[in-house]
């Protein structure tokens, strides 16, 4: 078999796959992030096929001489990646359903006490203050 | 193998000693006094043994990791254990009255039983490792016992500090431990210690590890710069100060230098560092408990001084020094636990230990106070008592070096002496003299039970110095490991008239005339100027640290998901990105392989960018549709006929499941649009890792080397084995038929995740509907506070 390396079109067309996925990923809607998730799937789904080799015939012993196949072993594993991804989706719409069930909308919130945390920023008082060593000298007891 | 039964005899006896507590406290003390007390007397029956060289067992732990836990018994071990066990019995069985009606009483006497057997573990380990391990066992018993029940603030600061200072000496001491072991090729102490005398231990690796296990020493032993968790820990009940704090925690610095000194010794890294903190902590204790009004922390700077004198005695390196510093190590046992004890004493008849309040106390507790005065006369060096002999040596170690070095710490030594002298005098006047102008403190005379055992430990304290032959021969044997002097030196009450009886005699007087002038030298020592003080540097250091943690807290810890996942994003395009650029070779490779590639291609990617502007739901999903759809021509211009079948059943599936969502929600995404200051860094990060795998796909997929024999043989065995002719339907349903009964798995579990989800919404839609009605606002409210775009 010839060494096989992925051509420029195909490798477009994964990258933008990707490139869109990640930017879906970085919104604010629980929905886009998902559809994000969903296209960074084809993406993965379509490298990992693509790693097998270049085009060439469907192996399926008797319709072509076997060193003509293509490579076998990715499409299975490509094929369980996208029942997986499937899995991944349907689950995923599931919480944001039901995100949008308790909360009203759908979008990714912010974690309060982190938010917190990050105004506070550097405390005036320092956190140990409780737990701090008796700072009295002498003469004060 | 007796050693560590007798370890575990200890720990497992604490384990049950609350049980014993539910009955009796009384009780409770008393028997936690009994393991102590068979540990020393095992220990004085092994004396003979120990004094010709040392016994030795070991249990093997782990053989296939090395690790062993080894024990041994000898001339250093032996006084150490006389300290841990011998003190300890003696001052369980002062506990029996001290906390007699206190509700803290069944914790304190698990946790003193539990700690005299770490410590005694500690000094019996001929194991770094081992070592180790019982080291920071102590820390952390010495953390509970100072913290107490944590009601009040002064005790958690003063138990926080101890283990924050102990600790991290310790873990730096395990850095050394780990390199000196390394380096010496084993982690058996004793063979270190015989390495090193043979001169075989060289090597910068060798000195840089001693100075991590000095930080270990020195943190442990309270020197100078550490030392303000001594004091601070007089916090702690008075018995847990008088047998940690004094007699046997704080010792294990100095243990460890005696330990490990005759081996190294020499080296100028190690003597220098030991004698000038030693000699720096010795005076700067001393001065700080000329100012002290609180009979403890007076105490506790008289030990943080001796501390300092016994690192100075053990760091020097020389036989006299060496036999000077195993008679002070006793004594200094023998005469501050008595002393903290008779603290305890005042303190439970007067209730009060502030020297400015007490007076007249000395009529009123004779036993007491003619305990504490031959104490605190062996800790001034007043003859005929252990102390004496102990400083007449050490006095007379470095006079006999004849050299510069040993003028100046004999210097040093002397003024420290003196300090303890006006200390130990300072002490007795403040305990018990009666003060013109103080009326006199109504006292409530205590029982023998807490009389008894501090007498005892100061009749210990003459006796070995009446009889000094029996430290002598302990002192001795630790001795001989240091090479030999020119001149034979043994301990002895008399030694004539010569330079160290005259210096003795100097300190005495000088002491004594510090003492008179106690007004100027208290206001004195009371004025130690701020910008100096170490408690000032530990609390300045922990303060820093918390608002450093806070602070890249609140800028690494964002709360934000979209930022945590540019930060992953960016090291994705830093890290493999970077590598595969740098690293890879790019390979020779055609623009398309079918000319099919270019509409499905074509199509998938006019739709992905289509999906970025489009606001629409039900027009994001179907031309998510699209690009599977595409996707999948893709696999069939491939020639993976399965592959893509699979694809457009998956895709459709997928399509249905999301218009079933979409009917619930609006129909446009909610979020106004974005500011570009948020999309466009957002969009170049994308671009960049998007570009960062096609460039990965490309360089990666090219650096295959050696044809997919795997595949050749499932191409040959899918008629034969499977009969199939289909081979990835073969490698799917038989040959890696497990993976597939894994995927089946995930389906099923993510189908009950969907099911749950879904079908446990109608209760909570009309629970939400109700608190609609009843709190419409607040909940807008709170929306509004928690979306933070």
């Amino acid at each position: 078999m010839i060494t096989p390396t992925i051509n420029l079109l195909m490798a477009l067309t994964v990258g933008g796959l990707y490139a869109v996925g990640f930017y879906l990923l970085l919104q604010r809607s629980l929905m886009r992030v998902l559809i994000g998730v969903v296209v960074l799937g084809h993406g993965t789904n379509l490298l990992l096929q693509l790693v097998g080799g270049p085009p060439a015939r469907a192996p399926i012993v008797g319709s072509a001489p076997a060193d003509t196949f293509a490579d076998p072993l990715p499409q299975a594993l490509a094929l369980t990646a996208v029942v997986i991804t499937f899995a991944l989706t349907t689950f995923l719409l599931a919480l944001s359903y039901r995100s949008f069930v308790l909360l009203g909308h759908d979008e990714v919130q912010d974690d309060l006490e982190d938010r917190r945390i990050a105004r506070r920023g550097g405390p005036a008082a320092p956190l140990h203050q409780d737990a701090g060593p008796d700072g009295r000298t002498e003469d004060e007891r | 193998m007796r050693v560590l039964a007798l370890v575990v005899a200890h720990l497992a006896l604490a384990a049950l000693l609350p049980l014993v507590s539910a009955r009796s406290r009384r009780g409770a003390f008393a028997l936690a006094a009994v393991p102590p007390a068979a540990a020393l007397l095992w220990a004085l029956a092994h004396a003979p043994v120990a004094l010709a060289g040392g016994v030795s067992s070991t249990v093997v732990w782990a053989p296939q990791l090395d690790l062993v836990l080894s024990f041994r018994l000898d001339a250093l071990a032996l006084a150490m254990v006389v300290l841990v066990s011998g003190i300890g019995a003696l001052i369980l069985v002062y506990c029996i009255g001290y906390f007699a009606d206190s509700p803290e009483a069944p914790r304190n006497a698990a946790l003193l039983l539990a700690f005299a057997g770490v410590m005694l573990g500690l000094v019996l380990a001929d194991d770094l490792l081992t070592l180790y391990v019982f080291w920071e066992l102590t820390s952390v018993a010495s953390f509970l016992l100072v913290g107490q029940s944590g009601e009040t603030r002064e005790n958690r600061g003063a138990a926080v500090q101890a283990l924050l200072v102990t600790v991290f000496g310790g873990l730096v001491m395990l850095l050394g431990f780990i390199m000196l072991g390394e380096a010496a090729g084993t982690y058996r102490i004793s063979e270190i210690v015989e390495l090193g005398r043979a001169g075989a231990l060289g090597g910068g690796v060798v000195t840089a590890a001693l100075m991590l296990v000095l930080v270990g020493a020195l943190t442990k032993s309270a020197q100078l710069p550490f030392h303000p968790w001594l004091p601070a820990a007089m916090a702690a009940p008075t018995p847990v100060s008088a047998y940690l704090h004094a007699a046997s925690m704080v010792k294990a610095g100095v243990y460890l230098v005696a330990r490990l000194s005759p081996g190294v010794a020499d080296r100028t890294a190690w003597w220098v560092t030991v004698i000038v903190l030693g000699l720096a902590t010795m005076a700067v204790g001393g001065w700080r408990a000329m100012g002290a009004t609180d009979l403890k922390r007076l105490l506790a700077f008289g030990t943080v001084s001796q501390l300092g004198f016994l690192m100075v005695l053990f760091g020097a390196g020389t036989r006299i020094a060496a036999v000077a510093g195993v008679a002070m190590l006793l004594a200094h046992g023998f005469f501050k636990a008595p002393l903290f004890l008779a603290v305890g004493i005042v303190d439970h008849a007067t209730g009060t230990r502030d020297v400015r309040r007490l007076s007249g106390v000395g009529d009123a507790l004779r036993g007491t106070a003619l305990i504490s005065a031959a104490a605190a006369a062996s800790m001034a060096g007043l003859p005929p008592l252990l102390g004496f002999v102990g400083k007449e040596a050490a006095l007379e170690a470095f006079l006999a070096e004849h050299s510069t070095r040993g003028a100046l710490v004999e210097a040093g030594v002397v003024a420290g002496s003196v300090l303890t002298v006006a200390y130990s005098a300072r002490f007795l006047w403040g305990a018990f003299a009666r003060k013109p102008g103080v009326p006199d403190t109504p006292v409530h005379p205590p029982g023998p039970l807490l009389t008894v055992p501090a007498g005892i430990c100061a009749v210990a304290g003459l006796v070995l110095g009446l009889v000094p032959g029996i430290v002598d021969a302990d002192a001795q044997s630790y001795a001989r490991a240091y090479p030999a002097g020119p001149e034979q030196y043994e301990l002895a009450l008399w030694h004539g008239i010569g330079p160290p009886l005259l210096l003795s005699a100097l300190a005495l007087v000088v002491g004594y005339g510090l003492h008179r002038a106690r007004g100027t030298v208290g206001r004195l020592a009371g004025r130690f100027p701020a910008a100096l003080s170490a408690q000032r540097a530990y609390e300045v250091a922990i303060g820093g640290t918390e608002r450093l943690a806070t602070g890249v807290t609140a800028r690494l810890q964002a709360g934000s998901v979209p930022a945590y996942l540019t930060v992953i994003l960016v090291v994705v395009i830093l890290l493999p990105g970077l590598a595969t650029l740098i690293g890879g070779t790019w390979p020779a490779q055609p623009l398309f392989h079918a000319v099919l590639q270019f509409p499905f291609a074509a199509v998938v990617l006019l739709a992905a960018l289509a999906l970025i502007r489009v606001r629409r739901r039900l027009t994001a999903v179907l031309l998510v549709g699209l690009i599977g759809y595409g996707v999948g021509g893709l696999f069939i211009v491939d020639g993976a006929p399965d592959l893509a079948l699979t694809q457009f059943l998956v895709e459709t599936l997928s399509l249905v499941a999301f218009v079933f969502v979409l009917r619930r929600l609006p129909a446009h995404f909610g979020a106004e649009r974005p500011k570009p200051r948020t999309w466009v860094p957002r969009a170049v990060v994308a671009v960049v890792a998007g570009g960062v795998v096609s460039a990965m796909a490309v360089v990666l997929s090219g650096a295959r080397r050696a044809p997919p024999t795997v595949s050749a043989e499932y191409v040959r065995l899918a008629p034969e084995d499977a009969g199939a002719t289909n081979v990835v339907n073969a490698i799917i349903v038989d040959f890696r038929a497990l993976d597939t009964v894994g995927e089946i798995t995930v389906l099923f579990v993510a189908a009950v995740g969907v099911a749950s989800l879904v079908l446990a919404a109608p209760p909570d839609r009309r629970r939400r509907r109700q608190r609609d009605v009843e709190l419409p606002r607040k909940d807008a409210q709170q929306d509004e506070e928690v979306v933070t775009r």
